[in-house]
């Protein structure tokens, strides 16, 4: 009875230490799936945290959780709990299901979307060599890795496709700089001798 | 043509094999890499030799599929005969490398080929890890409308309002029985100086019953035998009787 002169929703700020913010950062980010920005969570505290102290408590937590299963990580869209890579093969125990492998074609077309976005469709077959069918580019999209941004002004308006902000959160990635480097042509031309940088299964030909 | 004998597959794993290439350029890229070619020095003979030999399999039980590799047959070919053909020394000053156009695709897609192995290794969500999600009452941020005590105060006493409201053209019992509690009210506050407000509503008591105390109480301030008071806002409420005499 005695709390109505104060609304519950707003608890004064003043009174909060370092140690409460911290916990009021960890529930925010462990009860939301989808990265948060330091924008984001500085609501919670009606904007009047910096985002620099709230990035140095975040680094704080970051280290508190370093020795668990799960880890603080930041990537494109903001900070996100996840687990750690090595956990992945108990948790995959759980669901029998495994998560969809991408085939050659589908890797390949992402690769050409990444590397040279924004991409037409015509510009994806002419670096592949054959047809790209519209199941694959809806393959990407659904899964939220790609997109159309715009339409390239030439005869038919073909879309441009580049790659979302979804895209580097589920590769750990902050941004499109992190990609791991392209392979320079030069040492394409020189790894004539290494056939073993072929990687696929080769075919079983009885040479000789 | 005769098949090369190193190109020999067993008829069964055509299909599978044919599967792992990504069209035409890749069979070249593997070609070219498999046989240690130069890749800036194609030789074309060779290479169109070994082509053709795919294709000519491709033909025996995957037409459709041959289509697209006759078409790089053609370029292949077509490349040999440009390079056969005496060069007229007239347009331009530097000598065009007919292959040239196809060592640039062979190049380019081969390094799209790496990237995407690349980009394969990278963690992926869902297959390497897992966001975390604690459970959270997910009710909660559906936005619900907030309540406090004074709504629900303003509630109850609207719905005392309108049940008073009804009262008056309903059962005349209850009317009754509120005069039954007003006197036992007066009774238990007979020859006391004052009560406290929760003291008059026995805990156990039935909904309808503190409903009806409540009523009686509003009822006997109603008619002036009582009085009462609260000194400070949500502080404690007393309830007095007042003496006639």
């Amino acid at each position: 009875m005695s709390d109505l002169l104060t609304p519950l929703n707003q608890p004064p700020l003043d009174s909060l230490t370092p140690e409460k913010i911290k916990q009021i950062l960890e529930a925010a980010l462990l009860t939301t799936q989808e990265p948060l920005p330091v924008s984001e969570l500085r609501k919670l505290f009606n904007h009047q945290l910096s985002a620099a102290l709230l990035s140095n408590l975040l680094e704080e937590i970051r280290e508190k959780w370093s020795d668990s299963g799960v880890e603080l990580v930041t990537v494109a869209s903001g900070w996100r709990f996840q687990t750690k890579a090595d956990m992945q093969p108990y948790l995959d125990r759980l669901t029998p299901q495994k998560a969809p492998r991408y085939s050659r074609a589908v890797l390949e077309t992402l690769a050409i979307i990444a590397y040279r976005q924004p991409v037409t469709r015509g510009d994806i077959e002419e670096i592949r060599g054959v047809s790209v069918s519209s199941s694959l580019l809806k393959t990407l999209t659904a899964r939220g890795w790609i997109d159309a941004v715009g339409h390239r002004n030439v005869p038919g308006k073909p879309a441009l496709f580049a790659t979302t902000p979804h895209f580097l959160d589920d590769l750990n990635l902050r941004s499109l700089e992190e990609l791991p480097p392209l392979e320079e042509m030069k040492s394409l031309i020189e790894s004539n001798d290494k056939n073993q940088d072929l990687p696929f299964a080769e075919p079983e030909t009885s040479d000789h | 043509m005769e098949i090369p004998q190193d190109l020999y597959i067993p008829p069964g794993a055509l299909e599978v094999f044919l599967d792992t290439f990504q069209g035409p350029l890749d069979l070249l890229l593997y070609l070219i890499r498999k046989h240690n070619l130069e890749i800036l020095d194609i030789p074309m003979a060779e290479l169109t030799l070994q082509y053709m030999a795919y294709v000519a399999m491709m033909r025996v039980d995957q037409l459709e599929l041959a289509a697209e590799y006759l078409l790089m047959t053609a370029l292949l070919i077509e490349i040999k005969s440009r390079m056969l053909l005496p060069n007229p020394k007239t347009a331009t000053e530097e000598e065009h490398d007919p292959r040239a156009e196809l060592v640039r695709r062979l190049l380019e897609y081969e390094q799209m080929k790496k990237a995407a192995l690349r980009l394969n290794e990278l963690p992926q969500a869902e297959r390497d890890f897992t966001t975390i999600q604690v459970w959270i009452e997910q009710t909660a941020a559906e936005q619900l409308p907030n309540i406090n005590l004074d709504d629900l105060r303003q509630a109850w006493m609207s719905i005392l309002t309108r049940a008073k409201v009804n009262r008056q053209h309903q059962v005349k019992r209850e009317i009754l029985s509120v005069r039954a509690y007003m006197s036992q009210i007066l009774r238990d506050l007979r020859g006391q100086e004052q009560v406290q407000f929760y003291d008059l509503f026995s805990p156990t008591a039935p909904v309808a019953e503190v409903v009806v105390t409540f009523l009686a109480i509003l009822e006997l301030a109603k008619e002036l035998l009582v009085e009462i008071s609260q000194s400070q806002a949500f502080g404690m409420i007393y309830v007095r009787p007042i003496n006639a005499t």
